[in-house]
């Protein structure tokens, strides 16, 4: 090798600017085709099942139930929560056991235009019941505008979104890592919890929110409204996973495994991990909010019991089962759960949380990788078999 | 606990049928056994009370099945447990009535819980009885309430207290849970003591959640309220919260004879569970008394006993009943009599049949179900605690009193008054 | 500083009345059992010698003035306890007892019959012994009777019985501010000796006195009542001070006015000393709770670093294993029930602290270093612990009673309320503190898990076998666990959920201690309890908790170490 030489006329010559791509890793394709194939398939598959039940009649061989449409439209509302959470779990190791708050606030801002609509159906100044026996005598200051949808769908983006920037801003910028965080979201979700169950509080208390009868005009039990909601919730579902996708796939993704991976060197790298935290919790909380919205009309119901802490942590289980870091994991693993659920409350109810309990322990135990990364294991070992 | 193998018979047979282009649905009106729904917590803070009525469910179920059933067809329960979550209970009493087709409902406690399932129920329209006394405000198609509307138990409560009797309370205490029955029963009382001239800083509202344990501050309040005149504190809390509510009470050495404390939910189920002797002289307010002594009483007393030691029910040798226990049997019955009155369990015709159907209930009176408001005429019991956990009848109407659903008390129900 | 002064002077006083009260042993039952109790006593007492004759001497109480106790008039029945209470004849109090007690009987004929405590059935009148006939009632009584009873008895005790007896006589009567009573309270003042009683009686005569026709005995009964401490003497006060419609006060004498300010002045800081000192109490007692719950979660947490999700379920096994405790001794030992508890306690922490280390050995031990993960398997144990008793159990809460000596109250400074259950608890809690302090202070394995905390590594190489450490210090944060549960199960519900309640608050403890030291857990649990407990007052109880639990994100956010860190070098 020759040494380095020191003419200037020489150096001079030398491109100073090498192209920042030729550091960068290779562009990673969104999906690879195989994966793309299977979403593309399940969700046509999914997106036929509210037409089946609205062409064929109760009592047909091909008619699917409208109790199976609002299941579904659940476990898809699930499955978003669950991605939202694998992009601050997943891919930058914040560990939140409280994003359930988020799903509520959503689900809260919505429900209260679809309560507004309900009263007003009753009579023009009426008010939701559960103010009448507070005696109040109109809305109080927060619930103003709420009877626009517009505004509501406003609020659903801002609840969640503004809660987590606050929180975020201080609990990032203080450094709190791991399991203390994890338990201050806890905290965070169990006084707002018992902040929703009083009455005073403006939200319905215990009730909740409950017999809704139209949202934008249409009548709310209605097939067709119920088929509407669930096919605006796969396309959302879609929608966040190629979005979460494009997210994590680009260079502020890499960021975000970096600190997942290691904080301190990555600090020591010149990244401040504070901002892309709080921007990926952000986001996180309103993919949440946005969830917790589509929820409550296919539900019927809201309840502070959505911000209970068990609540949360079932969210985690979701993406710990199906496999956390890949997005196609925590969809998958919302939709087992919850199925397990299903069936084991409907058969067996006394062994479901057996169950549960063991899904936790053998998942953390023997499947960190989740479904998805047995699946991709079992794909390894297959290719090793066949290569040797 | 009854497991629930319904779904796959139901699936199974459904498949068979549709095979066949049959309806399940046409089993309802033909032969067959008759699905009842039973819809209670069996875990969670409402346990404590809503155990013992699934269990009165199942062994009316079982008295009447003895006795040829309903129209010559078996009823067949199908149980389920919300778990006191009120989301839960929408959940199930959907999946009762549209996947396992039950043709009525039994079920709910807490107001909450009621509230949530209504939507259901009119939606399906299915029909639900419910046992419970409540705070009223509420009449819907659907269902039919067996236990007290507030003139049926409130209001003759608080008159007593303030009656010489009852140890004329000039100031009250209204402690409740915070949700909707003891909010509106409130304001209920509150309009009420109004109109006796007691000012609103004669009255305190407090309120705990759902699941509250921690009873020190409240009860000092109490007596330093206490401290200003004769006072009776009227307690609407539910669930176990009752349980360290009264050890505190008896702690803290609050005797009735200072600071009476009546209670609506609280019955001989609930202080099975408490030390009664320092409680004595408390009160509740009910339709229905273990205590009352009647032919009537003495056999569902001795029904349910037997009921409990052969189905080996916790603690089977200290079983008692309650006014809910009692209300659920009447409903039972009542449907019974309705379906075979109309002939059949579609839905509308059985509400229409409801209306008048009369039972010789355990309180000693004949309950009738109204023609119109849905609601059963029931007597009145104001009753002591007594130091073995069973009720001292020490006040009673003279017969059943009519419901009033709306409350004249609340404004806005001057119109209603005629229902 | 004068404020400290007075606080040690309060407390001085407080432990002088403590022991005074105990060495008297003022008896736990009732108000209005109490007299009857005493009497009872006294009864006993008497009758004891002529046991055999008991049907000969005893007073023969005519049927006549029996049968208005099982009138329906209640007015009727109250002139027939007054009657009988003024016979102030040992059997006419025994009569009035077992009425109280629910022991006197009405056939169907109207005649009256009397069942003693061993349950032997006699006729008042003439005395024979007999069994209950079938057609027999119980005669049962309402409040309004009851007072009636509690008056007509105390009128009697007044004069006779023991100190106690004549204390709770006293005291009794003070609510009754009835002018009739003033000749039988002079009598009982002439004839008192005991201080304490001479000055209730006074008390009791200015009650009364305030309301005289003479202005100047008014006046001197509102300036005796400036030393009034019950606070039912207030409603009396302030009737003085009510005014009428046309703009004069029920008192006409305005220096009667100005005595009756004056007294309610005094009576009012006396009350809101004594509301003051009970929140103290109520927030030493609400911090013994948390203390307990949280004092296992911190001693493993800061071993080993992981936070144990399933901790509640440890402290609601502890609960079961005391509701099993107390079954078998009402089965097979029932005359010494009430000592279950001494008996729960090894019990509740040997059944914890095996839980706790099957839970280490089986599942923890393979999570270490991986904190989130063991979060989440914790979880999952604590659901499986939780389902595993409801069936074991049943859904439903399992009732576990207080043992006697854990049940009532004593009346301290005139008014402060202590119930002995959260007395017993809050020593409890130091005991177990001082017992951990011991053990992680002056045990050889105290040493080691010091050691292990501190640098697990280094101890390592030094010869500590930590895989051993970790499990026997699991096994002790569960075994305390356990003892918590104990104590739990003495205030509260006993159900499969009780764990749920608990877990959020021993979190909070936990992080706000800091797991430096004990000091911290010690600290941080009875500041929480005491801070709830004065917000309480103010906010309610709910708010009380949202706002200690926003605080303490808030605190985090600050010092995220906690209040007290452990000393070391290290970046994270």
């Amino acid at each position: 090798m020759s040494s380095p030489t020191h003419d200037p006329a020489v150096l001079a010559a030398i491109p100073v600017r090498p192209s920042r791509e030729s550091f960068a890793p290779p562009r990673a394709r969104l999906f690879p085709p195989i994966v793309w194939a299977g979403v593309l398939v399940v969700a046509a598959l999914l997106a036929v099942l509210p037409l089946l039940n609205l062409v064929f009649p109760a009592g047909h061989a091909l008619h699917i139930s409208a109790f199976t449409i609002a299941l579904l439209g659940k476990f898809m509302c699930y499955a978003i929560a669950a991605l939202a959470l694998d992009l601050v779990w997943g891919y930058t190791g914040i560990l939140s056991l409280g994003h359930g708050l988020f799903f509520a606030l959503g689900g809260y801002a919505h429900g209260m235009y679809l309560m507004r609509a309900t009263a007003a159906a009753q009579g023009a100044d009426r008010l939701p019941d559960f103010m009448n026996f507070l005696d109040w005598k109109a809305y109080p200051w927060f619930w103003s505008f709420t009877d626009h949808f517009p505004y509501a769908m406003l609020l659903v983006v801002l609840a969640p979104g503004l809660l987590a920037l606050v929180f975020g801003f201080f609990a990032f910028r203080s450094r709190i890592k791991g399991v203390y965080f994890s338990i201050i979201t806890q905290a965070l979700t169990f006084a707002a919890m018992l902040l929703f169950f009083r009455n005073e509080t403006g939200f319905g208390g215990n009730n909740g929110f409950t017999d809704f009868r139209e949202i934008l005009g249409f009548s709310i039990t209605a097939p067709g409204t119920k088929a509407a909601l669930y096919l605006l919730t796969l396309a959302i579902l879609l929608g966040a996973l190629v979005f979460a996708r494009g997210l994590t796939q680009s260079k502020l993704g890499r960021v975000l495994t970096g600190i997942r991976d290691g904080e301190t060197r990555l600090m020591f790298v010149g990244y401040d991990p504070h901002w892309f935290k709080l921007f990926i919790w952000t986001v996180s909380a309103v993919l949440c909010g946005i969830a917790g919205a589509l929820y409550v009309p296919q539900v019927g119901i809201i309840n502070p019991g959505e911000m209970s802490p068990a609540n949360s942590i079932e969210m985690v289980i979701w993406v710990a089962t199906g496999g956390r870091g890949t997005l196609i994991g925590p969809i998958i693993g919302a939709g087992v759960v919850n199925g397990l659920k299903t069936w084991f409350t409907g058969v067996f109810p006394e062994f479901w949380l057996y169950a549960l309990g063991l899904i936790f322990v053998l998942v953390t135990l023997f499947l960190p990788r989740g479904i998805v990364g047995l699946v991709l294991m079992l794909r390894e070992r297959l290719q090793a078999r066949r290569a040797a | 606990m009854d497991r629930r193998t319904v779904i796959k018979q139901f699936a199974a047979t459904a498949g068979a049928l549709a095979a066949g282009g049959v309806s399940p649905l046409a089993l309802a009106q033909g032969s067959g056994p008759i699905k009842v729904g039973i819809l209670h917590s069996l875990s969670g803070t409402m346990a404590i009370s809503e155990t013992s009525l699934k269990d009165v469910a199942l062994m009316t179920i079982e008295e009447i099945n003895a006795k040829g059933g309903v129209m010559g067809r078996k009823l067949e329960p199908v149980v389920v447990d919300p778990a006191s979550n009120w989301p839960l209970f929408a959940e199930k009493a959907r999946g009762l009535i549209a996947q396992d087709k039950v043709s009525v409902v039994f079920g709910c406690w807490t107001s909450v819980s009621r509230k949530s399932v209504l939507p259901v129920f009119k939606e399906l329209n299915s029909l639900l009885f419910y046992p419970v006394q409540y705070e009223g405000e509420e009449l819907e198609k659907n269902v039919f309430y067996t236990g007290a509307a507030p003139n049926q138990q409130a209001i003759p409560a608080v008159e007593y207290l303030m009656s010489k009797d009852g140890g004329g309370a000039k100031r009250f205490v209204l402690l409740g849970t915070d949700y909707v029955y003891p909010r509106t029963t409130n304001k209920i009382l509150r309009a009420f003591l109004h109109s006796k001239g007691v000012k609103d800083s004669d009255i305190d509202e407090v309120y705990t959640p759902f699941g509250h344990a921690d009873y020190q501050t409240i009860v000092a309040n109490i007596k330093k309220f206490a401290a200003g005149g004769k006072t009776a504190v009227v307690s609407t809390i539910n669930g176990d919260s009752n349980v360290p509510f009264y050890k505190e009470l008896g702690n803290a050495g609050l005797k009735a004879t200072d600071v009476p404390v009546v209670a609506f939910s609280v019955g001989e189920e609930e202080l099975r569970g408490v030390d009664t002797k320092p409680l004595v002289g408390h009160l509740a307010a009910w339709n229905y008394f273990q205590s009352i002594k009647n032919a009537n009483n003495a056999a569902f007393i001795a029904k349910w006993r037997a009921y409990a030691k052969a189905k080996n029910l916790p603690n089977a040798a200290t079983v008692v009943t309650n006014d809910p226990m009692e209300a659920t049997y009447i409903g039972i019955h009542m449907w019974k009599q309705a379906v075979e009155a109309a002939k059949t369990t579609d839905v509308e015709k059985v509400i229409a049949a409801m209306g008048g159907q009369t039972f010789d209930a355990p309180c000693g009176f004949k309950v009738t179900m109204d023609k119109t408001n849905h609601h059963l005429h029931k007597p009145v019991f104001i009753g002591e605690i007594k130091a073995d956990g069973q009720f001292n009848v020490v006040w009673k109407t003279k017969g059943p009193v009519r419901a009033q659903p709306w409350s004249p008390f609340i404004a806005g129900n001057e119109d209603k008054q005629k229902i | 500083m004068h404020f400290l002064f007075s606080l040690i002077r309060l407390l001085a006083r407080l432990m002088a009345v403590v022991s005074d009260a105990w060495r008297r042993q003022v008896s736990s039952a009732s108000g209005v059992l109490r007299p009857i109790a005493g009497l009872v006593l006294a009864c006993a007492l008497l009758a004891v010698v002529p046991q055999h004759a008991h049907a000969a001497t005893a007073t023969p109480i005519p049927q006549t003035l029996l049968a208005p106790l099982a009138a329906d008039d209640t007015d009727e029945r109250l002139a027939g306890i007054a009657a009988l209470g003024e016979l102030a004849s040992p059997a006419a109090a025994a009569v009035l007892d077992a009425l109280g007690s629910d022991r006197l009987f009405a056939t169907e004929s109207g005649r009256i019959l009397i069942q003693d405590a061993q349950g032997a059935v006699s006729d008042p009148e003439t005395g024979e012994t007999l069994a209950l006939p079938e057609d027999a009632s119980s005669i049962s009584i309402n409040n309004r009777l009851r007072v009636g009873i509690a008056n007509a008895l105390a009128a009697q005790q007044i004069l006779t019985g023991d100190v106690p007896t004549r204390l709770a006589a006293v005291r009794s009567l003070q609510r009754d501010v009835d002018p009739e009573r003033a000749p039988l309270l002079r009598k009982a003042l002439e004839q008192e000796k005991d201080p304490q009683i001479i000055a209730l009686l006074r008390l009791a005569l200015a009650n009364i006195d305030l309301v005289s026709e003479d202005s100047a005995t008014r006046l001197s009964a509102a300036q005796a009542l400036a030393n009034a401490t019950d606070a039912g003497v207030k409603t009396v006060l302030a009737a003085r001070l009510v005014k009428e419609a046309d703009g004069s006060y029920v008192e006409p004498d305005a220096s009667v006015r100005a005595a009756v300010r004056i007294a309610l002045h005094r009576l009012d800081i006396h009350l809101s000393r004594i509301e003051w000192l009970g929140n103290l109490f109520y927030g030493a007692s609400l911090g013994s709770v948390l203390l307990l719950a949280a004092l296992g979660l911190a001693i493993t947490f800061g071993l080993m670093g992981i936070i144990n999700m399933a901790h509640g379920e440890l402290l609601m096994i502890g609960a079961y294993a005391t509701y099993v405790v107390q079954y078998l001794f009402r089965q097979f030992a029932p005359g010494f029930t009430d000592w279950y508890l001494l008996a729960a306690l090894p019990v509740a922490f040997a059944a914890s602290a095996l839980v706790g280390m099957a839970l280490e050995r089986s599942v923890i031990r393979w999570l270490y270093g991986r904190p989130l993960e063991t979060l989440l398997a914790t979880w999952g144990i604590s659901l499986i612990l939780m389902q595993g008793v409801r069936s074991l159990f049943g859904a439903q809460n399992v009732e576990v009673g207080n043992p006697s000596w854990m049940s009532g109250s004593m009346v301290v400074l005139d008014g402060l309320v202590l119930p002995y259950n959260r007395l017993v608890i809050i020593g409890f809690s130091l005991a177990v503190v001082v017992l951990v302090w011991v053990l992680l202070n002056r045990t050889r394995l105290g040493l080691f898990v010091r050691a292990v905390t501190q640098n697990r590594r280094m101890a390592s190489c030094v010869g500590v076998p930590t895989g051993r450490v970790d499990m026997l210090t699991f096994g002790l944060g569960s075994g305390i666990a356990g003892l918590g549960g104990v104590a739990l199960s003495q205030l509260g519900n006993v159900g499969p959920d009780l764990g749920q309640a608990y877990i959020v608050d021993s979190f909070m403890v936990v992080v706000l201690g800091g797991v430096g030291q004990l000091a911290g857990t010690v600290i941080a649990a009875i500041g929480l309890g005491e801070i709830n407990k004065f917000l309480e007052p103010y906010s309610g109880a709910v708010m009380a908790k949202i706002t200690i639990l926003v605080l303490i994100v808030l605190f985090i956010q600050k010092r995220p170490q906690g209040l007290f860190a452990l000393k070391g070098r290290s970046v994270e």
